[in-house]
């Protein structure tokens, strides 16, 4: 059954972290949540790893941190008293090399980081937009896949503690994105059961995005082959589609789910932001 | 419903008149699958032997063409309508498996393949290494264009920013043949490269300590094995960077009418143009359909007046999805010889023919 207020998670989890394939709308999601979570009195930080510059503008005053892999890597290595080999190759050669021979040392240090901001208290709440693509489920997976590869040393030990994390769901959750169409659903539940089952992360509500909610409109009342009986029909098919996709999802994957609007050419900017997060503090 | 397409010179058919590759490209979640699907379906029923080719590691594609069982690393045929003299085929990269394929046919000896193949370390970076996905889809392309049972290959490019990365195929193999550890382990001698002894390198050491020393050692036995392949390597990338930018390849940009989409099927568009690649075709996907004007005054009655709103509501997001697809077109990076289709947004999914045939009618007609 799910929760009576779908949004606790906020405050049970330090690190929320926004996963779901391209163009489902994960940037919106993580500027609602945080958005969402300033509103509940947390001191909120949006982690962004992707290089878009676009989160300080639709959240204004919520802290971003941009992390990039290879920035993160740099400041590992010099810190682990690599950075005479760092002066020696050009920083980004070195990056390559170690990068290359170890894959997913790039996503460890990047949680390791996010781990490391988690644990200076100052935040309540990290709500991490995560990688791109189909690149979420690797991400998480880098902890576990080197705890496999790696014996000692301090890569192994930031894996152990990385795993820790994402294991204990009162310090990281994940919050899933679709939209309410058959193949980003089916993704979607691939991707919860991949998350849960390989990475043991605790998933958070599944957010449905962009979905056409209401009640069926009376079709009929126009008459047949008019504009507005077209326009009415196209509605009401979209409406059922989308109802259905949800009831589908919620049999598949049995999480509350958390619903946000349809936004006309979804221009989306910081009103629109608080418009969404106004339609979860009333729902 | 009436879809009503709306068509701008010069003609969108020219995008099949004779090319041997198509490349569709765009962000995730626009419709670029279901497009490279329907241009597929049409180019086999006018006759052509085609072969649609998706890097995307989801299965839509396999979803878009009705594929029960999912698509694999060979090419299956489509049952489409009897009568029709082209063929449709389909197929999902696995670039794991495309690797192999080429190392086999690059090795000098099978000793050398399985050297290669065992690796622990090739097992780990063969379908992720960073570019390694983009080169072998240029790769396999190559190898589909040259195969007789096609004469079409449409390819369905990954719904990331670096998608277009495979267009520099040489590039990239380079930047993997030069790789920072595989110049710090060769030296070249008369007869090609030689490997270094790596204990007489303290960088090497040193990286050892901090990534761990035995996930080191595979690496370099890796770039060991693999001495001696990189001329064949680099003959074969430089004729797929001839394919790619020849006549005989055409790219096709997909977008939908939405704010943050069309900014980067923009990115896309310039990336094409600073490689001298020009977009013939511009799909703007899940458009709102036109329904027609409303009638002149509101009616009276609650129903009435709600079916008039919801029309009115549909024809604003109408409105503000033209001014955003008119932002792509009036971009300098899309040159006026480029096509244009605007597909209306369906009802449902498209996961079967039937469905992509409505799509396939929305961009060609009947």
């Amino acid at each position: 059954m799910p929760p009576k207020d779908p949004l606790q998670f906020l405050t049970t989890a330090r690190i929320a972290v926004v996963a779901g394939k391209g163009g489902v709308g994960k940037t919106t999601v993580t500027a609602v949540l945080a958005r969402a979570a300033i509103r509940s009195g947390l001191r909120v930080l949006v982690v962004e790893l992707d290089g878009k510059p676009t989160l300080e503008a639709l959240v204004p005053g919520v802290e971003v941190q941009h992390i990039s892999a290879p920035a993160a890597l740099a400041e590992y290595l010099q810190s682990h008293g690599l950075s005479r080999v760092v002066k020696r190759l050009a920083t980004s050669g070195v990056i390559d090399v170690v990068a290359t021979a170890s894959p997913g040392i790039d996503d460890i240090v990047v949680l390791g980081k996010i781990k490391q901001l988690e644990r200076s208290g100052d935040y309540d709440l990290i709500v991490v937009d995560g990688p791109a693509a189909g690149h979420a489920v690797t991400f998480l997976l880098s902890a576990k896949g080197m705890l496999a590869t790696v014996r000692g040393g301090p890569i192994a030990t930031q894996a152990v503690e990385v795993t820790e994390m994402l294991a204990d769901p009162t310090r990281c959750q994940v919050v899933l994105v679709t939209v309410p169409e058959s193949t980003p659903v089916n993704e979607a539940i691939e991707t919860a059961a991949a998350l849960e089952e390989r990475v043991g992360v605790h998933l958070a509500p599944v957010v449905v995005n962009a979905l056409d909610d209401g009640p069926l409109l009376p079709a009929a009342g126009a008459a047949d082959g008019s504009a507005m009986r077209a326009a009415a029909e196209f509605r009401n098919a979209r409406r059922t589609l989308h109802a259905d996709e949800c009831e589908r999802l919620a049999q598949e994957l049995p999480l509350a789910q958390l619903h946000l609007p349809l936004v006309p050419g979804a221009v989306l900017d910081a009103a629109a932001v608080e418009r969404l997060a106004d339609a979860w503090a009333t729902a | 419903m009436g879809h009503r397409v709306t068509t701008r010179q010069p003609d969108i058919s020219a995008l099949l008149d004779a090319p041997d590759v198509l490349v569709c490209c765009g962000s995730g979640g626009v419709g670029k699958t279901t497009t490279a699907a329907a241009v597929g379906l049409h180019a086999a029923r006018i006759g052509r032997r085609v072969v649609v080719v998706t890097i995307d590691p989801a299965k839509r594609l396999a979803d878009a063409l009705g594929v029960p069982g999912g698509l694999g690393n060979d090419p299956v045929e489509l049952p489409i309508d009897e009568g029709c003299e082209g063929e449709l085929w389909a197929l999902m990269l696995d670039p794991a498996t495309t690797f192999d394929g080429l190392v086999r046919a690059n090795a000098s000896s099978a000793e050398q393949t399985e050297r290669i193949l065992s690796n622990r370390f090739y097992r780990n970076v063969a379908g992720s290494l960073s570019g390694t996905q983009e080169y072998m889809a240029a790769e396999r392309l190559h190898a589909l264009h040259g195969d007789p049972r096609f004469d079409l290959v449409v390819v369905d490019t990954p719904p990331t920013r670096n998608a277009l990365d495979f267009l520099d195929a040489p590039s990239t193999l380079s930047r993997f043949l030069d790789h920072p550890l595989f110049r710090l382990i060769m030296v070249p001698t008369r007869r090609g490269l030689r490997v270094l002894n790596v204990a007489s390198q303290p960088v090497l050491r040193t990286i050892g300590k901090a990534v761990g020393s035995d996930v080191l050692a595979d690496a370099i036995a890796f770039f060991q094995a693999f001495a001696g392949m990189e001329t064949g390597f680099r003959a074969r990338a430089d004729e797929v960077i001839a394919l790619l930018h020849g006549e005989s390849t055409r790219y096709l940009l997909v977008a939908s009418p939405r704010g943050d989409t069309i900014e980067e099927a923009r990115y896309f568009a310039r990336r094409l143009r600073e490689k001298d690649l020009a977009v013939r075709a511009v799909v703007v996907n899940r458009c709102t359909p036109d329904f027609g004007a409303p009638p002149s005054r509101r009616p009276k009655s609650a129903a009435g007046s709600e079916l008039y709103d919801n029309l009115r509501e549909l024809r604003a997001t109408a409105k503000i999805e033209r001014e955003h697809a008119a932002v792509l077109l009036g971009d300098d990076a899309i040159g006026p010889d480029a096509a244009t289709r605007f597909v209306p947004a369906l009802p449902g999914d498209v996961h079967d023919l039937e469905a992509l045939e409505a799509i396939r009618t929305a961009l060609f007609g009947e």
